[in-house]
């Protein structure tokens, strides 16, 4: 085939000719440069409208508790704490339904008019628009949670630091985390199942043929083989969850909070900047971009990540295969 | 030699026997709970969607057809603003995510390639927050006015990645028989792919173009800031405009007087669920159908 081209664009060449290959080829190479440019553009505006506060604040930026426009303090550590801990505790939730819902669809071999539904509506979670989620937090979640879920919670493990007073109305971390773990079981399902599906069956067959049940298949020879790449999903699962601003800022309660405990409302950097970039000028309107800049070096590095250990897994398919 | 002969071994039912089979069971029924503990919160919003969003669509429908009132017209309005805003995005992302899906399948097999998929593939994670408040500072503040361009903006560049992967990946899938006999036949290799290969993908292309198209037609984040949102309609390219999943945000976070404006809230809550829904579903009708002819 590369021979094939090659000869094909000499022939042209020798006959002094302009190929319009040169142009086609270029014209595309333009649009892929683009998407470079597209990345730089981003990383260049975000550190141009934050440098002011970047210079000023320096580290302190990212430990500072205080965040005051009008005396010109700005600490993020409150934003920061609330984006982690929100997005680790829907990870935790998502992770195991997520997970079981790949092994049931790869390993339990269901009907095709069982699983092929089954896989089409998980997905379909991750299509609903994040600001339905969050209609659906306001009015449904948040009086469960307060009525029934933080009460429940606070009456039998009162001696948890994680469930204090309800601060919010049930507006509150475990609100947001609950919702955002929702949005992000796809996310851990589709890519689990695709590397969960790459797992040689012959690991299957030599558990199986040593008299191991089911389960014990699943768990000593299919997830171990699959686990760098879950891992990845469970990391793209978890920068999906830290970008999620909407649903996220509906029912979280928009309050800086740094403590462990869960039915306080909190905030995230994501629902910072949607909340106060439309006011803010200045100096409050740099720190707000700086927000926006942690935010996409933690999504970056997260989809870094996951993409090389997904890739571990898959590569390493391909080269079996 | 003969292999000394095993001893005979019933299957025992032994006590370690029975709990492992119990675990395997246990197992398999925790794996239906997770399903069913995914399917529970889809059900669950989808019928709260519908309870609330039907008969506030449909007592919207009076004031929508003859638009006297304005908070019909304002359901009406932002539903065009949302379309305005994809067709806005749709000019971005689609020449930018189609050449480049191309490009990647047709010439990518280098380093610069390696590096451009790469990078779509890590912007495919971007933080939707990001997109718009970049929108913000190159166009907003530069121009110095909200505008719906600077909303399609971000959207186009959410949407791209989207694009540029299953294009790539449909592109990729065309057999290298057409390619060479483009080739054999004398026409020059851009010509074979204007005219063959593309033509041969576009049920492919399509289909990621829709998933693009669903992947942005809900987003908030990015159009906070942007479009900023009224409630008058598209009134000019430098002028706030409005749009479905905006207006949603801004009914039921600040109402000026809930009883208008929840019900708007809620039949535009359902607009924007159907129109996600057929979307997807196009876009998996389209690709069933296309692996279906290639069979």
């Amino acid at each position: 085939m590369e021979t094939l081209v090659r000869s094909h664009a000499a022939t042209h060449q020798r006959r002094g000719f302009v190929s319009g290959d040169v142009v086609f080829k270029g014209a595309t190479m333009l649009f892929a440069l683009s998407v470079l440019g597209a990345a730089v553009l981003m990383v260049g505006a975000l550190l141009q409208n934050s440098w002011s506060t970047l210079t000023k604040y320096g580290f302190s930026f990212f430990t500072g508790t205080v965040w005051d426009p009008n005396r010109l303090i700005f600490g993020a550590q409150a934003y920061i704490f609330g984006t982690l801990c929100s997005s680790v505790l829907a990870l935790l939730m998502a992770s195991v339904v997520g997970i079981g819902v790949a092994v049931l669809l790869v390993e339990l071999h269901l009907p095709h008019w069982i699983s092929t539904p089954v896989a089409f509506l998980v997905e379909l979670l991750a299509a609903i628009p994040s600001v339905v989620y969050g209609v659906w937090g306001i009015f449904v979640l948040i009086p469960m949670m307060q009525n029934y879920v933080d009460p429940f919670l606070s009456r039998f493990f009162f001696w948890l630091p994680f469930f204090g007073t309800d601060s919010g109305g049930g507006r509150s971390m475990l609100t947001a985390a609950l919702v955002l773990s929702v949005m992000i079981i796809p996310t851990v399902a589709a890519i689990s199942r695709e590397v969960i599906r790459v797992v040689p069956d012959s690991l299957r067959e030599a558990m199986l043929a040593l008299g191991a049940t089911r389960a014990e298949m699943i768990w000593k020879a299919v997830l171990p083989y699959a686990r760098p790449g879950i891992i990845g999903a469970l990391i793209l699962a978890l920068g999906r969850a830290v970008g999620e601003t909407m649903a996220a800022t509906m029912v979280i309660g928009n309050f800086g909070y740094v403590g462990p405990n869960l039915f306080h409302s909190a905030d995230t950097l994501a629902s910072k900047i949607a909340n106060n970039l439309g006011e803010a000028s200045d100096l409050e309107l740099g720190a707000l971009f700086e927000l926006g800049l942690i935010l996409l070096l933690v999504s970056v590095l997260l989809n870094v990540l996951a993409r090389l250990l997904v890739w571990s897994v898959s590569r390493g398919s391909a080269e079996v295969a | 030699m003969a292999a000394p002969a095993l001893p005979e071994r019933k299957p025992m039912m032994t006590l370690a026997y029975r709990r492992r089979i119990i675990t395997n069971n246990v197992i398999t029924g925790f794996l239906v709970l997770c399903a069913l503990l995914a399917l529970i919160p889809l059900f669950w919003v989808g019928i709260y969607v519908l309870e609330q969003g039907w008969p506030a669509l449909v007592g919207q429908f009076p004031s929508i057809l003859t638009e006297q009132s304005p908070e019909g017209g304002e359901l009406l309005w932002a539903a065009e603003g949302t379309l305005i805003l994809i067709g806005l995005s749709c000019c971005v992302g689609l020449p930018i995510g189609i050449m480049t899906g191309v490009y990647l399948a047709e010439f990518g097999r280098n380093r610069f390639g390696d590096l451009v998929r790469f990078v779509a593939d890590v912007l495919a994670g971007l933080p939707s927050i990001v997109a718009g408040i970049v929108a913000y500072s190159v166009i907003v503040l530069t121009v110095h006015h909200y505008t719906p361009l600077a909303g399609g903006f971000a959207l186009g560049l959410l949407m791209f990645p989207t694009v540029t992967r299953s294009t790539e990946a449909v592109v990729r899938l065309v057999p290298d028989t057409l390619r060479e006999a483009g080739l054999a036949l004398g026409v020059s290799r851009w010509r074979t792919i204007v005219s063959v290969i593309i033509p041969t993908a576009v049920s492919g292309i399509i289909t990621g173009v829709i998933l693009g198209v669903a992947r942005v037609a809900g987003e908030t984040a990015p159009l906070i800031f942007t479009i900023l949102g009224n409630t008058n309609g598209f009134v000019g390219w430098d002028q706030p405009s409005p749009a479905l999943s905006l207006q949603i945000f801004q009914n039921f976070l600040t109402p000026q007087d809930p009883t208008i404006d929840y019900p708007i809230g809620y039949a535009g809550v359902l607009l924007l669920f159907i129109m996600v829904i057929v979307l997807n579903l196009g876009a998996r009708a389209l690709a069933a159908s296309r692996s279906g002819a290639a069979r």
